[in-house]
Parts: structure tokens; C-alpha cells; sequence
């Protein structure tokens, strides 16, 4: 291993965790943060030199709290009163937390708080839980590098002024924050299925694990709710496809082609129980649910054509009912198309072209019916679109392949 | 530490005796949990006067700094640990006045 991989490593297992405990140890997460940052730059620069050392996690974390403290002192000689209050948290024992312990948590229900602006939530758990980089978070979000930085900067001055604790939620108080954080959590795993940044993995399996773990640490907080039931479910159906997702070559490969055998049965099967477990409770469902059960179709058929569409499409109706978004109708009518054909699916797409025009998903749905209906002018234009407008280097490289595929 | 709790209406001295009768009662919750400071309601803005005394003699404008429709009609100082502690005494203190607050932490 290169000393290039074991940095790369060493940031996606340990960059939360080091946040969270200088978070807990000086009581200020901007403090945390641009002291981790300033440790893994100290790596960079050091270890091609000096080698990797034996513990990577600690020698970061030593160095990240000496960046810290220099700062504090730094900082403490224009402001006493500030100082005191930073060293004074340094002595103080962690916060009593809920049923779970976990650092990473902490951190991220601080990230998720309802005093946020929801746009700040995700991007601060990002940066703080996910360690994106501030350009990589204004690219997902299609925001300019500054404006983000400006409001992540906002988010961390507020948690400051106001003492937003660094803590797990009581149980009593849970409940009324979760659907926030399940938004969060959804975000964050989108993120890494479909990572966005020319010079980014396609996929980020860091940020996938990331969100599916947090999701499994809020269904132990929460285990009779069904959307967090939902969300695990959905999230592991999907994940359980990633290895037949993407090519060799780094191309995108979708469900009609992917090899169904690559498939990791038992995230397939951990994800099927978990949707039973909801539709036996005989509780409406909500979106995740919902979503959830869509995968489960996807993942119970051996190919397309096996694929019980009617089901699928049953499925988006009742989704539409919950979440009347054009993004919605824009999947309901993917699956239309295997269910009525091309030319249905592609009327009821064009009808969304007014809100969806910046979307590169609806050029990419408009271009892959326009080539099924044989009309190869308007599929390139399509094609051009939606290459134009995908930030994942994966979709990007599938687009440009159907595109020059195509007979003139 | 401290918060500033603004009461946000669009008429001053507008709260009835059932509203009053809650406030007092939310107000001894404060006082039993060591959170009241101080309060008071606000006359309406158009009894504002607005000082400018940077530069020579003050100069007094008749009216409120900022002409809204709504505004500040009463408000609250707490002690409180964090956010979330003013946050919940805050949805309480919403509920007893019957109007919309806000909170804002003294730095």
C-alpha cells in the first residue's frame, strides 16, 4: 500500500471519529475541524518522508489536538474569557448521552439539528461526519465553492452562539427530530452512491457505509418505527447492487445489463426481511417504505423482463400520493416505459420538462426512450443534455458510450 | 448562559385575560427552574423615539427604527444551558402567550 492509500484510508475510517473527539475535548466544532484538517495535511507532508506511522489513527488524532491547543492558546491571548471556557471544557467528562455511545453519533445529531437551516444540515454532516471537502459538498449541491463555505461557516457559528449541545437526543425528544435526520442520512448515502466531482470515485463506498451505519445506530435508538426501517431497507437493497454497478472500465452499468450474480445476497436478504417485517405490521407506509419495497421488487427478479413492472409502477402511485415531486413522476415513468412502452413513458416525461430542465436524470430518461423509439437525432441532442449536466464520472462515461452508439 | 426571547405580534398590549392568566403560570415554571430573568411587554412602535447622538447634539426622530408589520411586543431574558433547553421552554412559552417566538443567544 502506497503511503498515498493509507492517507486516503486513514481519512475515510478515522476523519469523523477524530472530529468528534476534539469535538468533545475542546467543545467547539470549527476548532475540530480545522485542527483534523490540519492533521491530515501534516501527513501528507510527512509520513512520505518519515513512513506511515504504526498507528495512523493515533498519531492524527496527537497531532490534530497539539493543532488544537495551539490555536486555543493562539486565539486565548486575545480573548481570556474564551480560553477559559475552551480549557475549562477540556477538563469537563462527555455529556450524558442517550441509549447509544458513540462519538459519531453525537456528532452527527449536532450536525442534524432542527435550529438549522435543512441545506446547512446536510452539508455540515458532510464535512464534519462524512469529511468532504468543501468544493466536493458546493459540486453535490451545485453552489458555488464560497457560497457554501459561507454557510457552513453560518452553521458552525450558530451551534457556537447558541450552545447547541453535542449529544444524542433523550428518547422522549427523539422522535420529533428523526425526520430531519433520516433526510440527512438519505442525502448523505445519495452522495456516496452517486458521487458527484470529475476527479471523484464514482462511488464513494466511505459515504455509503457512513450512512448505512448511522441508519443501523438510529434503528437501535428507534426499532418500532417504520420509515427508519424503511430507510435501512432501501439503503442496503441498493448497496447490495454496487458491485455489478459499475464497469471496469468505470462505466455506469444499468439494471437491464448488470450482472445479477455479482449482487451481494445478503444485504439482499437482510433488506427483504427488513420490508417484510414493515408490510406485516399492517401501518401505512411512508416514503423510505415505500421506496424500499420498490427494491425489493427489483431485487426478487432474476432480469428485466422478470421484473414484476405492474408492481413497480403500483408501487410509484402510491409514492405519488405522498410526494407529489416531478422527481417522482420522472421514476414512475421509467418504470411505465417496461410496462406500457416507450412512447407512453416518454409523453408523460416531456410533460415534466418545465421544472426538470436542469435535472440530469430527466435528459438521460428523454434520450434512453427517444433511442428505444428509434428517433436518433433528438436521443444525441438528449445524450448532449444530460452529459453536460451529470457530475458522476460513471454516468458520465455510460452517457458518452449510448451517445456514439447511436445510429445516425 | 443567556437568550433573548422576542414575542413577534402585530399589535402591542393585545393579549387577553385567558392569555395573561398562562403567562403568569408559564412564568412560575421559569422562576421554579431557575430560568426567569427578566420580561416585560413592549408598547407599540409608533411610541418609539429613535437617539442619534454620534456626532453634536443628539438628534431625536419621531417613530420605530423600522417601520414592519409585525414586531417585538414583549419579551424574555432566560438562563438557560443550551439551545435545546431554551428551545423547549421556548415551544412552552409560545403556547401560553399564543404567539410566535424568537430566540436569540446574548454573546
Amino acid at each position: 500500500m502506497t503511503v498515498a492509500d493509507a492517507i486516503t484510508r486513514v481519512h475515510r475510517e478515522q476523519w469523523a471519529w477524530i472530529v468528534a473527539t476534539l469535538t468533545r475535548r475542546y467543545g467547539d466544532l470549527d476548532i475540530a475541524e480545522e485542527a483534523a484538517a490540519e492533521a491530515f495535511a501534516a501527513a501528507v507532508e510527512k509520513w512520505p518522508a518519515d513512513g506511515v506511522p504504526p498507528n495512523p489513527g493515533a498519531w492524527l488524532t496527537t497531532t490534530a489536538s497539539r493543532k488544537a491547543i495551539d490555536r486555543i492558546r493562539r486565539e486565548g491571548k486575545r480573548d481570556d474569557k474564551q480560553r477559559e471556557a475552551l480549557m475549562l471544557h477540556d477538563d469537563t467528562p462527555p455529556e450524558p448521552t442517550g441509549a447509544i455511545d458513540d462519538e459519531r453519533l453525537r456528532l452527527f445529531f449536532t450536525c442534524c439539528h432542527p435550529a438549522l437551516a435543512p441545506e446547512s444540515r446536510v452539508a455540515l454532516t458532510l464535512r464534519m461526519v462524512g469529511g468532504l471537502t468543501v468544493p466536493e459538498i458546493a459540486r453535490a449541491f451545485l453552489v458555488r465553492e464560497t457560497a457554501m463555505e459561507q454557510r457552513i461557516t453560518r452553521a458552525k457559528a450558530k451551534i457556537k452562539a447558541n450552545r447547541i449541545p453535542y449529544r444524542v437526543p433523550s428518547s422522549e425528544d427523539l422522535p420529533v427530530r428523526l425526520s430531519g435526520v433520516l433526510a440527512v442520512l438519505f442525502l448523505v448515502f445519495n452522495e456516496g452512491y452517486l458521487a458527484t466531482g470529475p476527479g471523484t470515485d464514482p462511488v464513494r463506498q466511505d459515504l455509503t457505509a457512513e450512512a448505512i451505519r448511522l441508519t443501523r445506530l438510529i434503528r437501535v435508538l428507534l426499532p418500532a418505527d417504520g420509515e427508519v426501517a424503511g430507510l435501512l431497507a432501501l439503503m442496503l437493497l441498493t448497496e447490495a447492487r454496487h458491485a455489478a454497478r459499475i464497469s471496469a472500465t468505470g462505466e455506469l452499468i444499468t439494471l437491464s445489463e448488470q450482472d445479477r450474480g455479482a449482487w451481494d445476497t445478503s444485504l439482499i436478504a437482510e433488506g427483504h426481511r427488513l420490508v417484510r417485517e414493515r408490510l406485516a405490521s399492517g401501518v401505512a407506509p411512508g416514503r423510505y417504505q415505500i421506496l424500499a419495497a420498490i427494491n425489493a421488487v427489483h431485487t426478487s427478479a432474476r432480469d428485466l423482463r422478470d421484473t414484476d413492472w405492474s408492481q413497480i409502477v403500483a408501487l410509484y402511485d402510491q409514492l405519488v400520493r405522498l410526494d407529489p415531486s416531478p422527481i417522482v413522476a420522472l421514476n414512475r415513468a421509467i418504470a411505465v416505459a417496461e410496462l406500457d412502452g416507450p412512447e407512453v413513458a416518454l409523453a408523460a416525461v416531456d410533460r415534466l420538462g418545465d421544472k426538470l430542465t436542469a435535472y440530469h436524470a430527466f435528459h438521460a430518461t428523454r434520450a434512453d426512450l427517444l433511442r428505444r423509439l428509434g428517433r436518433s437525432g433528438d436521443a444525441r441532442s438528449a445524450y448532449d443534455q444530460a452529459i453536460e449536466l451529470a457530475g458522476n464520472t460513471a454516468e458520465t462515461a455510460y452517457l458518452t458510450r449510448r451517445r456514439d452508439q447511436l445510429v445516425s | 448562559m443567556q437568550f433573548f426571547v422576542s414575542v413577534i405580534h402585530d399589535k402591542a398590549n393585545s393579549g387577553t385575560d385567558e392569555e395573561m392568566a398562562a403567562i403568569d403560570a408559564f412564568n412560575e415554571t421559569l422562576v421554579a427552574g431557575g430560568h426567569w430573568v427578566f420580561a416585560g411587554g413592549l408598547s407599540d412602535p409608533a411610541t418609539a423615539t429613535v437617539i442619534d447622538g454620534r456626532e453634536g447634539p443628539a438628534l431625536f426622530t419621531d417613530g420605530p427604527f423600522v417601520e414592519t408589520k409585525e414586531f417585538v411586543a414583549g419579551f424574555w431574558v432566560w438562563e438557560a444551558a443550551d439551545l435545546d433547553v431554551a428551545l423547549k421552554l421556548a415551544a412552552a412559552g409560545s403556547k401560553a402567550c399564543n404567539r410566535r417566538l424568537e430566540v436569540r443567544p446574548f454573546l
